[in-house]
């Protein structure tokens, strides 16, 4: 009996032998085009969603606001109590800072954009802490040294600055975000603030910066990132600068 | 119990890999781009790599595949819309049984299930072509790599939904589970959800009159 109805509803149309329409084409067809269009405006599309979508910005993709980035599986925290900075290399005065002794520095605030260097950026982002020169006067830096490696306590991140770069007033060893202590996602209790190059050079986690002679390139500069990372100058992307 | 041959090892194997890989993509997806997880799980190069890695082997089993002469019967079936097509997209009765037959004569997949199979076709062509823009960024100009990121992060959440939307049909239907674990299906599983299939392997099987449409003289191409 099906195969009654079979013929009847399909008279001539056999979709092994080429009968029907090739729709299944059609829609494959139609997506590559909507891709290729959605590559062309998706410039223009992505900012009227941003702001459409302002209120979930944190469950969709790329929405506005942080994106939380580790390249380790998890990071321990630490507190403000057991929180150490330690300062080595070429200094006359090598020192384990607490957050006590961080707060006792002159403190530099800055209300900067972030920007990433996978697209996302935070706008006016209010950051305080110590200017990075005000920390390397208090321990005694060698004048003639050449550049500064950081470490973060998540056990694998570096990344570097030339003394030069280290010496801008808008580098800060940040301790408060949004008038808040930084925290531990945002790579508190202290973390690296490069106000104007890519985020992957305000390493998360400060636990170290050593005094040295030459850069080494930091963790994802050994993976294809530019070791100089200006925004808007560097790996090729053209946006508008943050400081 | 008479079972139906349903899917040769090809098919089966090009279904596994291709679930494989885009589970591994959607999976690493989710630990790369959705902020609360990617609090918890971290390791972002290797999830990187991981990522890259699946995505561009994601096209390899379904073009291995075109060597199968089943897969590729396969693939014209799911291309090719019929009226039944049309109508079982109409109908709210277009699952309906009578008598252990489907209502509809559904062919060997029915139009849901091509049109899930053209949006996987298409969805990893589009994934692909952008993945691969964002993984080698240097020829593009920013504009284009933002446009390609927008449409690599929506077309995410559409490929999500729709794999879903698979599992859910897949999962409460523990023959149709089977049918592509082993590759055969009970008759009667056949006859109630593509009775029209399972009427053409019927006469394929029993030698029965051909319809019209089988009949040599309606293959005769010009």
């Amino acid at each position: 009996m099906a195969a009654g109805v079979s013929a009847c509803w399909n008279a001539g149309v056999d979709e092994r032998d080429g009968g029907g329409s090739p729709v299944g084409r059609r829609i494959v067809l139609g997506m590559l085009g909507l891709g290729a269009f959605g590559v062309a405006a998706g410039a223009r599309l992505q900012q009227g969603v941003n702001e459409a979508l302002e209120p979930i910005s944190g469950f969709v993709p790329g929405g506005g606001g942080f994106r939380y980035y580790s390249v380790v599986s998890s990071v321990r925290a630490k507190t403000a109590q057991s929180y150490r900075l330690e300062v080595s290399g070429r200094v006359s005065r090598p020192r384990a800072f607490t957050m006590a002794d961080l707060a006792a520095l002159p403190q530099t605030s800055l209300t900067l954009d972030f920007q990433c260097v996978t697209g996302w950026r935070v706008p006016d982002v209010p950051w305080s802490g110590v200017a990075l020169p005000d920390l390397l006067d208090a321990c005694g830096a060698a004048p003639d040294a050449k550049a500064l490696t950081f470490t973060s306590f998540d056990g694998v991140y570096t990344e570097s600055l030339t003394m030069e770069q280290a010496r801008r007033r808008d580098v800060l060893v940040a301790t408060s975000m949004y008038g808040k202590p930084v925290t531990h996602d945002h790579g508190g209790p202290v973390r690296l603030y490069v106000a104007p190059m890519y985020a992957y050079k305000s390493l998360k986690w400060l636990g170290g910066i050593e005094v040295v002679d030459e850069v080494e390139p930091g963790y994802w500069e050994l993976r294809g990132y530019d070791v100089d990372a200006w925004v808007g100058r560097s790996n090729g992307r053209d946006d508008a600068p943050t400081a | 119990m008479r079972r139906l041959p349903r899917f040769g090892a090809p098919e089966r194997t090009v279904h596994h890999a291709t679930a494989l890989l885009m589970i591994v993509c959607l999976l690493t997806a989710v630990c790369l781009y959705l902020p609360a997880v990617s609090t918890l799980v971290g390791r972002r190069h290797l999830l990187r790599t991981i990522h890259l890695w699946a995505g561009f082997a994601l096209p390899v089993p379904v073009l291995l595949g075109w060597f199968s002469r089943g897969f590729r019967q396969d693939l014209r079936r799911l291309d090719r819309f019929t009226p039944v097509d049309r109508q079982w997209l109409r109908r709210r009765d277009r699952r309906a049984v009578r008598d252990g037959t489907g209502v509809l004569p559904v062919g060997k997949f029915n139009a849901g299930q091509k049109i899930n199979a053209a949006f996987v076709a298409g969805s990893i062509l589009v994934m692909t072509a952008t993945g691969a823009m964002l993984a080698f960024p240097g020829p593009w100009p920013v504009p284009l790599r933002t446009g390609a990121t927008f449409v690599h992060d929506w077309l995410f959440l559409a490929v999500a939904v729709m794999t879903c939307g698979h599992l859910w049909y897949a999962l409460r239907d523990r023959e149709a589970l089977i049918g592509m674990a082993t590759g055969s299906v009970p008759q009667w599983w056949a006859r109630a959800h593509h009775s029209g299939w399972a009427a053409e392997e019927a006469r394929r099987a029993g030698g029965a009159e051909p319809l019209p449409n089988e009949r040599p003289s309606g293959r005769v191409r010009p």
